[in-house]
């Protein structure tokens, strides 16, 4: 999955973590980070994002395994000892301090003189374009301001590692792009090492180096957000990562890094690249993303034809996206660019759609 | 943005932009948006929305006036009004009034007395002027009982010729111009004899105001309370502290079962609670025989009517009142707080001191006050364990109710007590803030 020597400034091996002695929460974690690297650990709600961060910031014990950090071992140093950097997805910042000494604390309590502090402190309200502000309290600021005070306080005191728990989750939508952009630009600048966790995959995908898919405790893929998106290792992946359509079908015919494929219900046949599926004989779900799919007679150069009925569409604004029934019932998705040709169907209408093998893949039925 | 206001139809929203109207003149010069019709139907619709609020509130205004104010009003009254004096002996003490303070009073003072001694023998008053004129001078009731028992067994006539020398004859400290003097000053309808005795101070015959010569116990007495209101607030800070952290950060099943320990004491009889507290730490109680099993005395110790039986018994009986805010208080304060600091690098101790605890000084000075205040005044609980070392200041107000029979004082001692916790409040909102306060 990664390569060792380089990306080994923090790494994980087989972690596992019980809360309560019987079930585990994170069943076998693994994973390697390069230093000055933003990783995102993507996962839906509950899969144990939060306890892995917790895990490395030291406020959870490792039930198994070991963290290494800069070549040590830091599971049994005690969190203060860490020197890592924390961002919370409620702020965490003191409400009894003001803003210039919610950011001088860490540095307080490293016992920097107080000019240093100062002109750290300066320099960093700069940084996160709030130099005015630094006298507020924290009830005083907006939550795009506070989570902005919240980023520069975890990197003020020069970590070796950040951590960040869905820090933009409970922004709008607006606000969550623009903070996007500032800490991809603040970690450009800086170059800090970033553990970003989040559940949010546009955010993971625009965000980051390199993203661990985690789910059921385990990683399910670990690789940069194009690999990611374009080649998923996994029906999980391939569905959680970006829109995607899944065609039933059974494998008929194998030819290399191809597998030919009979849809459910029906008489066609259509290859595809093979996923993690089994051999000739077993059910294997398709994943062809909308915006891969193509209505005929649009786009003639083609290497699967499937039959559909049309559904219905569903006007988003720059793309319109057309809802197809396939021979087993299930929809299937098509996404078209809005331009003034977008085709308009009777609902029942027998269609074709095409797609090219190599934006076909073949996973494993679950 | 305002314009959009115009496309609201909604009466209820065209209502609140009224309110803001009326408060803001800005906007005033921009929206103008209501028909006549709708404004009207708009101020009807403020206009029962207030009377709502006001008879909801009304059962707590009427509380407040009647079980409230009037009481108070009555106490602080009482200090200054003392009616029976004057109204048993008006005549006499007119004329007394007259007196100029040098020597003894005139005959004709003198007369009038013996005659009005000798009718409320008879109407069996004599009593009431006796303890009234006590309380200026001790030692007087027995001069007015014996003077008036002897003016009965005179006949009018005689009385009426001679009553002044029968009167200086009847006791010799009608000689003495002390008596006098106490006796125009049990004669005043309003006077401060109350507080200023209730502040250990009074005034000599030429009217100065000096420190009390016969006893002074009230200021200590009010210090003393002050000091084990002081130490019960301590050990309910103390005690309560920790386990209202527990409490907060407890899961929810243990927290729940723990609350309903906190609040037992809510649910019992405060008696019930106090007389347990005389079981266990009485001379042969349950503490004494268990120290003494334990041999750490050989003989039983002093526990109960001392000044520790109060304080441990209060404290257990408020120290709910300490723990409840604060609960409430470190209930809403996010953990992250707490990690945040130790991923900075704060130590533990550290971190609690300069982020966990000024952000629980809310519940803890609400707490702190509460207990203070209640303790400052409570009055059972120290009647029952205290014994004479334990009694605070509401055990002698109550005395001088109920045994001494001194409203006046009694009145006096209560508005003292009023004032010095308004006092109190005071300083507390001026070095703390009041708006600090977090009552759950
Ligand atoms: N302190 C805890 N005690 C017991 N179970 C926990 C605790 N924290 C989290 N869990 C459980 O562990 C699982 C993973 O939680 P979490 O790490 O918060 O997931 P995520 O952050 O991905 O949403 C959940 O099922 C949650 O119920
Ligand atoms: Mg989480």
């Amino acid at each position: 999955m990664t390569t060792q020597g380089a990306t080994d400034y923090l790494s994980f091996s087989n972690i596992q973590k019980s809360y309560d002695q019987k079930t585990l929460v994170v069943k076998d974690f693994s994973l390697n980070v390069a230093k000055g690297e933003f990783l995102t650990l993507l996962g839906p709600s509950g899969s144990g994002k939060t306890t892995v961060l917790m895990m490395i910031a030291g406020f959870e014990s490792v039930t198994s395994g070991d963290i290494l950090l800069d070549g040590k071992p830091i599971t049994s140093t005690a969190p203060y000892k860490r020197n890592i950097g924390m961002v919370f997805q409620n702020y965490a910042l003191f409400p009894h301090m003001s803003i210039a000494e919610n950011l001088a604390y860490p540095l307080k309590v490293r016992k920097m003189p107080k000019d240093e502090i100062d002109a750290k402190v300066k320099e960093y309200l700069e940084l996160i374009e709030l130099e005015h502000m630094g006298g507020r309290k924290p009830a005083q600021l907006s939550g795009g301001q506070k989570q902005r005070v919240a980023l520069a306080r975890a990197l003020i005191f020069n970590p070796s590692l950040v951590l960040m728990d869905e820090p933009l989750g409970a922004l709008d939508k607006k606000l969550r792009e623009q903070m996007q952009l500032e800490i991809t630009r603040l970690h450009k600048k800086i170059g800090f090492t970033v553990i970003y966790v989040t559940h949010d995959q546009t955010e993971a995908l625009t965000m980051s180096d390199r993203i661990a898919v985690f789910n059921d405790g385990v990683v399910q893929q670990c690789a940069a957000p194009d690999v990611l998106y374009e080649h998923p290792e996994n029906s999980f992946v391939a569905d959680f990562i970006g829109d995607n359509n899944f065609v039933n079908g059974t494998i008929v015919a194998e030819d290399g890094d191809f597998v030919t494929v009979k849809i459910a219900n029906a008489e066609e046949e259509i290859a595809t690249k093979r996923g993690d599926c089994g051999p000739i004989g077993s059910a294997c779900r398709v994943s062809i993303r909308p915006e891969k799919l193509f209505i005929m007679p649009h786009e003639p150069a083609c290497d699967n034809k499937i039959n559909v009925t049309y559904a219905m569409r569903l006007y988003v604004g720059d793309f319109i996206q057309y809802y197809f029934k396939l021979p087993d019932g299930k929809d299937i998705v098509v996404k078209v660019l809005n331009d003034h040709e977008a085709p308009k169907f009777d609902e029942g209408q027998p269609i074709g759609l095409t797609s090219l093998k190599q934006h076909c893949t073949a996973y494993a039925a679950t | 943005m305002l314009c959009s206001h115009c496309y609201i139809s909604n009466i209820s929203l065209k209502i609140k932009i009224m309110s803001d109207i009326q408060s803001n003149e800005r906007i005033r010069s921009k929206v103008i948006l209501l028909s006549k019709k709708e404004a009207n139907f708009a101020k009807k619709e403020i206009r029962r929305s207030k009377m709502t609020a006001f008879f909801m509130v009304t059962p707590l205004l009427v509380f407040l006036l009647f079980a409230f104010v009037a009481p108070i009003g009555t106490m602080l009254h009482r200090g200054f009004y003392s009616p029976v004096v004057a109204s048993l002996i008006p005549d006499t003490l007119d004329k007394l009034n007259q007196w100029s303070g040098e020597g003894i009073p005139n005959d004709d003072v003198l007369t009038s007395l013996a005659i009005d001694f000798k009718r409320l023998a008879n109407e069996r008053q004599s009593g009431k002027i006796a303890a009234a004129l006590n309380r200026n001078m001790p030692g007087a009731s027995s001069v007015v009982k014996s003077t008036a028992r002897k003016m009965r067994r005179v006949d009018d006539a005689e009385l009426k010729a001679n009553g002044a020398e029968l009167l200086l004859n009847a006791h010799e400290k009608w000689s003495n111009t002390k008596i006098w003097f106490a006796l125009r000053k049990a004669g005043e309808t309003y006077s401060d004899t109350h507080y200023l005795k209730a502040l250990d101070l009074e005034r000599n015959s030429l009217g100065e105001l000096q420190v009390r010569e016969a006893s002074q116990i009230y200021i200590q007495l009010y210090s003393k309370t002050l000091k084990l209101a002081l130490y019960i607030t301590l050990a309910c800070l103390i005690i309560g502290y920790p386990l209202a952290f527990y409490l907060a950060n407890a899961p929810a099943k243990t927290a729940n079962l723990l609350m309903i320990f906190v609040l037992l004491p809510f649910w019992t009889s405060l008696l019930v609670r106090t007389t347990s507290w005389i079981a266990l730490l009485q001379t042969n109680g349950v503490v004494n025989s268990f120290l003494m099993s334990i041999g750490v005395t050989s003989s039983p110790l002093e526990m109960l009517y001392t000044e520790f039986s109060t304080i441990i018994a209060m404290t257990h009986i408020l120290l709910p009142f300490m723990i409840l805010p604060l609960y409430s208080v470190m209930k809403g304060i996010d953990p992250s707080y707490f990690r945040a600091a130790l991923s900075m690098g704060a130590r533990p101790i550290s971190a609690f001191l300069k982020v966990y605890l000024p952000n629980t000084l809310p519940g803890l000075s609400a707490g702190a006050l509460l207990v203070f205040i209640i303790s400052v005044g409570y009055y059972i609980t120290p009647a029952l364990v205290g014994g004479t070392d334990g009694q605070m200041i509401s055990n002698i107000i109550a005395f001088h109710m109920q045994q001494s029979n001194n409203w006046g004082l009694a009145a006096a001692l209560g508005t003292l007590l009023l004032l010095l916790i308004l006092s109190l409040y005071w300083l507390y909102d001026r070095f703390v803030g009041a708006s600090n306060i977090k009552l759950g």
